[in-house]
């Protein structure tokens, strides 16, 4: 090696170091059957997941990317990256997102004192579950349309409307909500405060949307008179849009989903390899091993982009490559849902059968979460909004 | 881990996109792409005066992130000199295994005053093969090839050939390929133009007489190192062919007015923009993936494989939209645009497709779990 190359790809030995603290960490101090659960689709909510988190949380590594005086770490983007990555490939459920990337940072840099006081400790911790209430029936996309009023009634907000896509509300004990409080400002925009209400305050009912895969993940929330006490505004009232922008760009060492993505390539090359085709095993078929290779090949391209993108990070400013990262991270998660259901082939077929039929759990289950993962390119912005959003920003178009 | 260029780097970037951009715009491009050699002596001078033409040749000094670094502002400007070609590729392998008199010969490289080529390809021969049909034979003390090499990148200006030919005492079975210097005069060559508009030869070698690189016997680690090099060299070319493609093309989507409006009101082509963009940085990645791998003494036909697979299809998928987002104008001979489609086909082409990369890659896929840097 020469020393005048500063371009290095490997890792120094304080990263390497880092790297096997995490492993060592995630595959050690994690029960193996949470993480089995999680790498089979099985996962047991919402108690493998409060578990998991509990355990990081207690090592003080559940949201690295919140201020230190709140638990977080004072970690490069580099090592937040690595943290990521290791989680994802000893199959660790990830803390719960509504908490850790999304509401937690949110009250850690606008709302009160007291609000962190109050608020921040459990989030950690999963003492509280929360859920997103941002999208309505006519606000997805153009999520500045909402129609959910919240007007002041002395000490608290009367909340009116229906919000929708709540992933896991089911389990929520707390809810954050976008809400108009102006419906007379001259931008839309400017009208929008940002709350929060316990999921049993009266006037809140859930009601739940199945899905293709004939699961249950998300919900439609009703809001019918519903009194929020005034301190549980965040921030500023009119101001929740600055706040719901910094919350939808906060958090992208994560959205790429690199790691869990190659534990499933992983999966699916070793079901293929045990797969006859009367002509030895489906991974020594050409056409199907040059699907592999390609998304495989594909994966290691994002996952050094994502290094790149990681590296130039900076505190609280959006980043648009960001965009490239959940664009190209969904296609590649939906890729290998596809090579999935297509090694089950015929197997796939059979759904909850059960253990005592031919076709073995992980088939039975591929169907499913291949129809399943279509949602990733449509939550959190569409893929055609990533693009608006690469057009707009980065190309200037 | 670490992405950043050095300030040497940064300012032999500098140094080389200014003297190119200084050279050529798309009319002097055409021109000196109509004469008979395809490219100027004159930017040849320059670029030896930067000191570009000698890129790696001392073991001691910095090399492949250099040359990465050059051939991306070469692709970015579309400049016909063969760099890597007629100097880079060919220069280090002399300078790997010469001896202190071939080595002697790297001195009027890197002036510019002669030009190398390196006589791998046969017919019939795809990706980064090394098995050769051309032939080495020894007569006491001296030696001959015969056989025919073609394309030979570069081999219609070259003054010295790097020639491989399968030794003597190789069985059919066996990879044992010398290499050898042998000069202009003793070859009979058939020169030709490449679709992208540069320049190629087709040699005919009969008992041409040979003199082995250094110590002679079998060079085939060598000369894989070389072919792994160039597969960066043009990895790094595409990259820049692909950023200013991709430059052409959203300006022309802001400047082009149809319907009373800017086409980049309109999102059918603004979306397929920023795919165009999302091709880029993944190739950007693999580019970086492979020269820092080989600056860092690992050089993988895998890696160099991998590379090169994401290189063929963003390049692929960029030369395409760019045509396609211009409209008329993007297949007129006039406008750039589809000249870096073409030398973005050719990259493709050369050294193997993405299907070649991906018969590299299958073959090794149940040796793995995961993928990994």
């Amino acid at each position: 090696m020469d020393r005048r190359f500063t371009v290095k790809l490997a890792f120094s030995d304080g990263e390497a170091a880092f790297r096997d603290e995490m492993r060592d960490f995630f595959t050690t101090q994690i029960p193996a059957d949470i993480r089995r659960r999680a790498r089979d689709g099985e996962l047991r909510y919402p108690d493998d997941v409060v578990t998991a988190q509990r355990i990081m949380n207690e090592r003080g590594v559940a949201v690295p990317n919140w201020p230190t005086e709140w638990g977080g770490k004072d970690w490069s983007p580099l090592q937040r990256q690595i943290w990521s990555d290791e989680m994802r490939l000893a199959c660790v459920p990830e803390p719960l997102a509504f908490n850790a990337s999304m509401v937690g940072p949110v009250i850690a840099r606008f709302g009160s004192q007291s609000l962190k006081e109050r608020f921040l400790p459990p989030t950690a911790n999963l003492d509280i579950w929360w859920c997103q209430g941002f999208s309505e029936p006519e606000a997805g996309s153009d999520l500045a349309s909402i129609r959910t009023t919240a007007v002041r009634d002395g000490d608290s907000y009367v909340v009116n409307g229906q919000k929708t896509w709540t992933t896991l509300g089911q389990y929520a004990d707390w809810i954050f909500l976008l809400a108009r409080t102006d419906p007379n400002a001259p931008k839309r925009q400017a009208g929008i405060s940002f709350l929060l209400a316990e999921m049993s305050t009266p006037g809140i009912t859930l009601r739940p949307i199945k899905l293709i895969d004939g699961g249950y993940e998300v919900n439609e929330v009703f809001f019918e008179d519903v009194r929020i006490p005034a301190e549980q505004l965040v921030g500023e009232e009119n101001s929740g849009w600055t706040y719901a922008k910094f919350l939808l760009s906060n958090e992208r060492t994560g959205i790429a989903r690199i790691g869990t993505t190659k534990v499933w390539l992983a999966q699916v090359k070793q079901r293929a390899a045990s797969t006859p085709t009367g002509r030895g095993s489906l991974l020594d078929d050409p056409l199907f091993a040059a699907r592999v290779a390609e998304t495989e090949n594909e994966i290691l391209a994002l996952e050094l982009t994502q290094l790149r993108v990681s590296r130039s990070e900076t505190d609280g400013k959006p980043n648009p490559a960001s965009s490239i990262l959940k664009l190209k991270g969904s296609q590649l998660q939906q890729a290998v849902t596809e090579l999935s259901v297509d090694v089950a082939g015929p197997d796939s077929l059979p759904v909850g059968a059960g253990d005592d039929v031919g076709s073995p759990t992980w088939a039975q289950l591929a169907g499913p979460k291949y129809l399943n993962y279509r949602k990733t390119s449509i939550y959190g912005g569409t893929n055609e909004v990533q693009r608006n959003i690469i057009a707009a920003t980065i190309l200037g178009l | 881990m670490d992405f950043d260029l050095t300030d040497e780097q940064d300012l032999l970037r500098d140094v080389t996109r200014e003297a190119l951009t200084r050279a050529y715009d798309i009319e002097t491009l055409l021109k000196v792409a109509a004469t008979e050699l395809g490219w100027s002596r004159d930017v040849w001078s320059q670029l030896a005066e930067i000191g570009i033409l000698g890129l790696g040749f001392d073991p001691e000094e910095a090399g492949q992130i250099e040359m990465m670094v050059v051939l991306t502002e070469l692709g970015r400007r579309l400049a016909p000199e063969p760099v890597a070609q007629a100097a880079l590729i060919p220069g280090g392998v002399i300078a790997e295994l010469g001896d202190d008199e071939q080595r002697g010969l790297l001195d009027a490289v890197s002036d510019g005053t002669t030009l190398l080529a390196l006589a791998h390809q046969e017919p019939d021969m795809r990706g980064t093969a090394t098995r050769v049909t051309t032939r080495a034979e020894r007569h006491g003390d001296s030696w001959t090839v015969t056989g025919r090499k073609n394309p030979v990148l570069a081999g219609d200006c070259a003054d010295v050939f790097v020639v491989s030919a399968a030794l003597p005492d190789s069985s059919s079975q066996s990879d044992g390929v010398g290499l050898f210097l042998v000069t202009a005069d003793s070859v009979q060559r058939r020169a030709f133009r490449t679709f992208d508009g540069q320049r190629a030869a087709q040699l005919d070698l009969d008992s041409a007489p040979a003199r082995p690189l250094g110590s002679g016997g079998d060079a085939t680690a060598s000369l894989q190192r070389a072919l792994i090099r160039h597969q960066s060299a043009l990895c790094a070319e595409a990259v820049g062919a692909m950023e200013e493609a991709l430059r052409l093309t959203t300006e022309y989507l802001t400047s082009r007015r149809q319907f009373g409006v800017p086409l980049s009101n309109f999102q059918a082509l603004t979306q397929r923009a920023a795919d165009m963009y999302v091709s880029l940085e993944l190739a950007r990645s693999m580019n970086f993936y492979a020269a820092m791998s080989i600056a860092d003494g690992n050089l993988d036909p895998v890696i160099a494989a991998r590379a090169k697979l994401q290189i063929s299809r963003s390049g692929r998928h960029i030369a395409q939209e760019a045509i396609q987002l211009h409209g008329g104008i993007g297949v007129t001979a006039e406008y750039p645009v589809g000249h870096y489609a073409a030398r973005l086909t050719a990259i493709n082409q050369t050294l193997g497709s993405a299907d070649d990369q991906l018969r590299t890659l299958i073959g090794a896929l149940g040796s793995y779990t995961t993928v990994t840097l």
